[in-house]
C-alpha cells in the first residue's frame, strides 16, 4: 500500500484531477461566504447551531431513546446496529423478509462507511445509486472523493465519455443532455424498485422523522416509490426538535453549497397511513454506532457535532491540492482525518492526523465551529504516546527539548549546527542539503544559515559594555 | 509620562537564524519610545514539539518560558503570530492538570502581544517606518485565525509614504510550512508552497511581507531553491528601513 506521500504525489500529477479541483473548489468557498454574508445574523445562527449540537451530543442517550419512542409511535421500525456488520445484516434481513430484488439508493456516506453496496450485490440484489454523482461513481466503479460532491474529481468531458460508453449518449453531450440521459436511466430504476435505501441528514427525536436534503429530488423518489424505505442513521445525527432542525438546515445548506435551503427537504414521518394513497408500506430506521460511542467516550466527542456539510474540505489547502482519494479513507479532508481515527481507531489510521498544517481554515469555515486543529493535536499526542512517531523525530524532539531547557546547551548546539552547516552545498548563502530526514526539506527548499552570533549573544555583549 | 516597558520574546528562529530582524524589532519599538527588555536565557516556546504530539517535552519548554517571563514586567511582545498563539492559547492545554502552573500560564498569556498588534492596537501607531516599494502581504495562519489579528500589518504598510500594497490572491491560504509537516509530508507541503509562490509572483510585488519568520523561511527557501530571489520579508525588517 503506497503511503500518504506517495498517494499525494499521484494526485498532484493527475492533471485531470487538478483541473477538476481548480474548477470547483473556489466556487464552493465563494458560495458559502456569500450565503452567510447575506444573512444579518449569520454568526449568531452558527453559535445557535453549535449549542444545539453540543447539547444533543452531551445528552445523546436520552435523545436516541426519545427518537425510538416517537418513531415507533409513527409505525416506523427501529433497529440498533453496533457496527458495520450488524447494520449490513439488518438491511439484508429486511430485504429477504420482503422478497426484495431491486434497491434504489439516495446518497449516503454512512452506507459508504459500512460498505453496504458490496454486501447487497453479493447477496444477488440489484442496487442502483440515484444521486447523479453516486450514479457516475457506481457506473465507473469509482469512489466518492468528497462528502457532498462525490464526483468533484470528475470533469464534465469525462462524464460524457462514461455515459457514451454505458448509456449511449453522444460523446460530446453537454450538461443538459447528460442530465436527460441519467434521468431516463434512473426513472426506470425508481419504478421497478422494491426497496429504497437512504441515509439521513438528521433524525428528529421529537417527531421520529428522518430528514433528507437533496438538490435532485432523487431522495424523495427513493423514499416514496418503493414498498419499503430503510434509512441508515448515524447515532449522532439527531435533531432533538423540529425547531432545532430549522436552525441546522439553515446552516447546512449555506455551508455546503451556498444555498439558503437545499432544493428538496423531505421530512419522513412513518410509513403510508390508511388514509394515504402514496408512500412506503414500511419505514425502517437503523441506528448505526460503528465506533461513534468510542469517540463520544474520549477526547474527540466534539467531532460528532459534524453535520457533514463539507465546508472544511472546500477550504482546506491540503484537500484542495490532493483531492479526496489520496486520504484513502471514506471521509476525506479535515473532518475525515479526525473522524476516521476517532471512530475507527488510531492504529490503522495513524498517518491521517499528520495531513494538516494546523492552519485553522477548517474551524473558521465549520458551521458548528468544531475545533479540528485542537483534535488533531490530541490525536498526534496519542500517536506519540502509542509509539507511532518515527524514531528520528522522537530522538530529535527529546534532544531539542533537553537543550531548550538549558540555555547554555542550546547555545552550544546552535554553534555546532553552525559549523556542520559549512559542509552543505549552498545557494545564495542558504544550504541546499540537510542531513537525514531533513533532506525532505531541502529537496524543494533551501535552509537559511545559522547566524555567527545569536541575537541574545549580541544583546548580552552590548549590555555588558 | 513614563515609557512603555516591554519584554521581548525573541523566538528561536529570529534569535538564531535572523538576529538582524530581532534587532529590527527592537529598533522599531525604540523609535516609538518603548523601553525594550530582553529576558536572558530564551530558547524555544515548545511549539514544534507540541504540534507534533510531544506534550511532555513541550511542557518542559513551556515551564522554562514561564520561568523567564512570569516575573518580568509589562507586555510580552512577540514578532511571530504562531509563537504568540502557542503561549496565548496552547500552554493551558499542557498544564490542564496543574492548577498552580495554570495560574502562571493565564497571567503570562494575558500579557502576550504579537508585534504588529502591539504597535497598532496598543500603541496606536500607524506609521512606524518603511521605504516606498510595491508590497504584498501574506497573512500568516496562526496570526489571523488563532490570534484573530487581521489588519494591523496592513495598516502599517499602508502608512509607508509612497508605498503601494497590492492584494495577494488566495491571501489567507497556508503557505504549506506547518512545522514538521513540511518534512513529514513534503510533497503536499511543496505543492502548497508552489501555489503561494505563484500567487506572490502574480502580484509583481517587490516585497512580500509576513509576520512570521517560519513562513518567511519556507517561502524564501522555496524561492532560492527555484533560483529566484528571496523577496519575502518580516514586517519588522520592512519597518526598520527608513
Amino acid at each position: 500500500m503506497p503511503d500518504l506521500n506517495q498517494r499525494a504525489s499521484i494526485a498532484l500529477q493527475d492533471a485531470t484531477l487538478q483541473q477538476a479541483l481548480n474548477r470547483t473548489m473556489e466556487h464552493f468557498v465563494q458560495g458559502r461566504l456569500q450565503a452567510f454574508a447575506a444573512l444579518p445574523h449569520g454568526e449568531a445562527l452558527r453559535d445557535q447551531a453549535r449549542r444545539i449540537r453540543a447539547h444533543t451530543i452531551a445528552h445523546l442517550d436520552e435523545h436516541l431513546l426519545a427518537l425510538e419512542r416517537s418513531a415507533q409511535a409513527n409505525g416506523t421500525q427501529v433497529h440498533w446496529a453496533a457496527d458495520a456488520a450488524a447494520a449490513r445484516k439488518i438491511v439484508l434481513k429486511i430485504a429477504r423478509e420482503n422478497d426484495v430484488r431491486r434497491i434504489v439508493k439516495s446518497k449516503s456516506m454512512l452506507t459508504e462507511e459500512i460498505e453496504l453496496n458490496a454486501t447487497l450485490e453479493r447477496a444477488g440484489l440489484d442496487v442502483l445509486e440515484t444521486d447523479l454523482g453516486e450514479f457516475i461513481v457506481q457506473l465507473a466503479h469509482d469512489h466518492p472523493s468528497h462528502i457532498i460532491a462525490p464526483v468533484v474529481h470528475w470533469r464534465v468531458e469525462d462524464v460524457a465519455k462514461l455515459f457514451h460508453q454505458h448509456l449511449g449518449s453522444p460523446l460530446d453531450a453537454d450538461i443538459p443532455q447528460l442530465l436527460a440521459t441519467a434521468r431516463s436511466a434512473l426513472r426506470e430504476g425508481f419504478l421497478q424498485a422494491d426497496m429504497g435505501v437512504s441515509g439521513a441528514n438528521f433524525a428528529v427525536a421529537e417527531t421520529g422523522s428522518v430528514v433528507l436534503v437533496t438538490n435532485e429530488g432523487n431522495g424523495r423518489f427513493v423514499t416514496t416509490t418503493p414498498r419499503i424505505h430503510v434509512a441508515l442513521v448515524g447515532i449522532e445525527r439527531i435533531a432533538p426538535t423540529l425547531r432545532d432542525l430549522g436552525t441546522l438546515l439553515q446552516v447546512l445548506a449555506r455551508s455546503a453549497t451556498g444555498q439558503a435551503l437545499s432544493v428538496y427537504t423531505s421530512i419522513i414521518t412513518g410509513p403510508r397511513r390508511s388514509i394515504e394513497e402514496d408512500g412506503p408500506e414500511q419505514v425502517h430506521i437503523i441506528l448505526v454506532d460503528n465506533g461513534r460511542t468510542r469517540a463520544l467516550a474520549g477526547d474527540l466527542a466534539e467531532i460528532l457535532y459534524c453535520i457533514r456539510c463539507g465546508a472544511c474540505l472546500n477550504v482546506c489547502p491540503v484537500y484542495h491540492n490532493i483531492g479526496g482519494h489520496a486520504y484513502d479513507s471514506v471521509y476525506p479532508g479535515p473532518i475525515g482525518i479526525v473522524v476516521t481515527p476517532a471512530i475507527g481507531g488510531l492504529a490503522p489510521w495513524r498517518e491521517l492526523p499528520q495531513a494538516s498544517t494546523l492552519c485553522g481554515a477548517c474551524v473558521e469555515a465549520c458551521p458548528v465551529r468544531i475545533d479540528i486543529p485542537r483534535m488533531l493535536l490530541k490525536l498526534r499526542a496519542q500517536s506519540v504516546a502509542e509509539g507511532y512517531a518515527p524514531g528520528w523525530l522522537q530522538k530529535g524532539v527529546r534532544l531539542y527539548a533537553r537543550a531548550a531547557t538549558h540555555p547554555r546547551l542550546f547555545r552550544w548546539a546552535a554553534r555546532l549546527a553552525r559549523i556542520a552547516q559549512w559542509f552543505a552545498p549552498r545557494s545564495q548563502g542558504w544550504s541546499r542539503r540537510l542531513p537525514g530526514p531533513l533532506a525532505a526539506w531541502t529537496k524543494t527548499r533551501a535552509f537559511p544559515p545559522l547566524a555567527g552570533a545569536s541575537f541574545s549573544e549580541q544583546w548580552e555583549k552590548r549590555s555588558h559594555q | 509620562m513614563s515609557r512603555v516597558r516591554v519584554q521581548f520574546f525573541i523566538t528561536c528562529l529570529l534569535d538564531h537564524l535572523y538576529p538582524h530582524i530581532a534587532q529590527d524589532v527592537v529598533t522599531v519599538l525604540e523609535r516609538q519610545g518603548v523601553l525594550v527588555e530582553v529576558p536572558a536565557g530564551q530558547t524555544c516556546c515548545g511549539q514544534p514539539a507540541f504540534n507534533s504530539g510531544f506534550w511532555a517535552e513541550a511542557a518542559s519548554m513551556a515551564r522554562h518560558f514561564l520561568d523567564l517571563f512570569a516575573d518580568a514586567e509589562g507586555p510580552i511582545v512577540c514578532p511571530s503570530g504562531s509563537c504568540a498563539a502557542m503561549v496565548k492559547h496552547h500552554y493551558r492545554d499542557l498544564f490542564a492538570d496543574e492548577p498552580e502552573q495554570l495560574a502562571r500560564v493565564e497571567a503570562v498569556a494575558a500579557r502576550v502581544r504579537e508585534f504588529s498588534q502591539f504597535l497598532v492596537e496598543d500603541l496606536g501607531v500607524e506609521h512606524a517606518g518603511g521605504r516606498r516599494a510595491r508590497y504584498t502581504y501574506h497573512p500568516s495562519c496562526h496570526l489571523t485565525r488563532e490570534l484573530g489579528v487581521r489588519g494591523p500589518a496592513e495598516t502599517l504598510l499602508d502608512h509607508i509614504p509612497g508605498a503601494q500594497r497590492v492584494p495577494l490572491p488566495e491571501a489567507e491560504a497556508c503557505c504549506g510550512f506547518g512545522g514538521f509537516f513540511a518534512v513529514k509530508l513534503p510533497v503536499i507541503s511543496s505543492a502548497m508552497m508552489n501555489r503561494k509562490l505563484a500567487n506572490i509572483e502574480a502580484t509583481k510585488a517587490d516585497v512580500c511581507v509576513v509576520c512570521d519568520a517560519s513562513c518567511m523561511t519556507h517561502m524564501n527557501g522555496g524561492l532560492i531553491a527555484q533560483g529566484k530571489s528571496p523577496i519575502v520579508k518580516h514586517l519588522a525588517e520592512v519597518l526598520a528601513e527608513s
